[in-house]
């Protein structure tokens, strides 16, 4: 199981860039058919949004990878260090 | 005796906590509610500055500060403590709900209104931000570990319960304003849609009230009288590596698939039967407080569960039959409202037409109305609107029609049934995910640390849920059901994150 955890942290590390690149791509697509103020502010809030997601996204992996969801807290003297 | 007062007291707890957070999600959705009257009367379309206003309102309000407010409010409740700060959050709500009621339109200040409209929708949004995390935090630190979830379950009542105020006030206002309903609907488009905002201030002020004869949360006082109080709750909660990977693992394995399932539910669901199945406008909202009526008990019935098998996979569970079910489900109401598997009642079809001379011009609006009855009880009313110009060779290309539907009440009961069973599913994701968070976190920082992943979740990937369901509609217009794949892979992600990530494990002592 803790390999599991592990190895799919590769999946959540490499899901950040895929949803920003494919966020962007459809934001430039949508914006150059339709190129008014409306699409414009919609598409921008949309990426803006969710791009620190997404590098939140790559650092759960990371720590998924590194095995820090092998254990999870059982007391706040193991939360703060 | 002790059991007795102990009993009552948490009782006061839980009832002056959810009733002003119940309060919050009512001011908050009231504007969602209304936007379309609040658009016509602040942010005219001929405008495109005010148009801008009004883009930035819907979105920026909802999603974008929701989170901030989670930070500023989160860090205040963890510094100064609960009582004060979600004091705070409840007198800003309700001071900018009641503003927004009292602000006149553009046809009276200009562009002062939907800048001032934009400034107190985003308070609103600030509030509401900090308002659920005190609250959730404040009920769970006087809960014994045995009823945390159950204690917890009454404040998760009070989002859907709030919708439910919200669309019951507006239908009440929209039908009590003229004897003729389509005056009183002319009158409520007009001023009526005030009324909503002003009410606010009789609940908040109740809630106030109340608030302000409570004690402060047992725990934090405690951590206060010791001085063991964070002094930076924002750094201690996302720069120490410890507390960070549980605040992503509560948004990516829960939050964010709960907030999904929320909106899908509950608002997508109501925009889908509107704006996709054309079903009239009262009878959507009335279908839709039925639903919730009878489904917010299980809110509680989750909530108390969870002290006993533990909250993880109930919430799993609530997401795996959303995942599996919404595409049946969505296309059961496609189905059941669809005239084109009808039979008309061709004899009661009536067609009327009337004119309207165009202001300031020689030109005729043309309003033409068709009523289709159906042998299942099911009716169909087509408006068509297009002008008649007098110049010679100008024709309108495509006039506007509108199309409302009223369904059978055996379909009626139906499609509440099926919107039920769609809010189950909330209350199972959403039921125990107060006592989960209020878990993961130690009390010195469990107002911020909590606030944020629940705000991301809910207010930016649930809050977003139907305009990227409605944009993908639009998108790839072949499959009417196209929107939900969103709500499915964002659940779907969480789902895996969840299963493999979170223990299921019960706190037992959060005092530390």
């Amino acid at each position: 199981m803790d390999n599991i955890k592990r190895i799919a942290g590769i999946i959540w590390i490499l899901l950040g860039p895929l949803s920003v690149y494919y966020l962007v791509k459809t934001a430039v697509i949508e914006i150059s058919k339709k190129p008014v103020l409306d699409t414009k502010i919609q598409w921008t809030v949309f990426v803006v949004v969710f791009i620190p997601i997404a590098i939140g996204m790559v650092l759960f992996g990371y720590y998924a990878l590194k095995g820090e969801y092998k254990h999870l807290p059982e007391s706040s003297a193991e939360i703060i260090d | 005796m002790n059991q007795t007062n102990e009993a009552y007291n948490i009782r006061k707890v839980i009832a002056a906590s959810s009733v002003g957070t119940l309060i919050e999600w009512y001011d908050f959705y009231i504007f969602g509610s209304l936007a379309t009257v609040i658009a016509n009367q602040f942010f005219p379309k001929t405008n495109p500055t005010a148009a801008l206003l009004s883009t930035l309102a819907t979105f920026a309000a909802g999603f974008i500060v929701r989170p901030f407010g989670a930070l500023v409010f989160g860090r205040l409740g963890d510094l100064i403590g609960r009582k004060y700060t979600f004091l705070l959050t409840l007198i800003i709500m309700g001071g900018s709900t009641f503003a927004i009621g009292l602000v006149p339109g553009y046809a009276q200040i200009g562009f002062a209104a939907p800048i001032i409209v934009l400034i107190l929708r985003l308070l609103q949004g600030l509030a509401l931000g900090g308002e659920y995390g005190g609250a959730a935090t404040y009920v769970a630190e006087h809960s014994p570990s045995n009823k945390r979830g159950y204690y917890t379950s009454w404040i998760q009542t009070t989002a859907t319960l709030g919708l439910f105020l919200s669309l019951g006030i507006i239908l009440i206002t929209r039908h009590i304003l003229d004897q003729d309903p389509v005056k009183s609907i002319s009158k409520f488009n007009d001023w009526g849609w005030r009324v909503p905002f002003l009410f606010s201030v009789f609940l908040v002020a109740i809630s106030i009230y109340i608030r302000l004869k409570m004690k402060e949360s047992p725990l934090f006082a405690r951590l206060k009288s010791e001085g063991k109080v964070s002094k930076n709750p924002l750094k201690e909660s996302f720069s120490h590596r410890s507390n960070l990977k549980m605040v992503l693992l509560a948004l990516f394995g829960a939050t964010m698939g709960q907030g999904v399932v929320w909106y899908t539910s509950q608002f997508y669901a109501m925009t889908f039967i509107e704006a996709t199945c054309k079903l009239d406008f009262d009878q959507t909202r009335t279908i839709f407080m039925w639903a919730i009526l009878f489904a917010t008990p299980f809110f509680i019935v989750f909530g108390k569960w969870s002290d006993r098998i533990g909250r993880k996979w109930l919430m799993l569970a609530g997401m795996l039959l959303a995942i599996v079910t919404y595409r049946p489900l969505f296309r059961m109401l496609v189905s059941i409202t669809d005239t084109q598997n009808k039979t008309e009642v061709t004899t009661k079809k009536q067609i009327r037409s009337s004119f309207q001379i165009v202001d300031n011009s020689n030109d005729t609006l043309r309003i033409r109305t068709i009523n289709h009855f159906f042998t299942d009880g099911t009716s169909l009313v087509e408006t068509s609107t297009d002008t008649l110009y007098t110049a010679p060779g100008k024709v309108t290309l495509k006039p506007e029609v509108k199309t409302s539907k009223i369904v059978s009440t055996q379909n009626y009961w139906l499609i509440t049934g099926i919107i039920f069973i769609m809010i189950i599913y909330v209350t199972m994701v959403y039921g125990p995910i107060a006592a989960f968070l209020v878990e993961l976190f130690p009390t010195k920082i469990r107002y911020t640390s909590m606030s944020l992943p629940y705000h991301i979740g809910n207010g930016i990937f649930g809050g977003l849920t139907p305009f990227i369901a409605t944009l993908l509609a639009t998108i790839y217009s072949g499959d009417k059901l196209v929107g939900l794949y969103y709500t499915i892979i964002v659940a779907g992600i969480c789902l895996l994150i969840g299963a493999l990530y979170i223990n299921n494990k019960i706190d037992k002592d959060i005092s530390d």
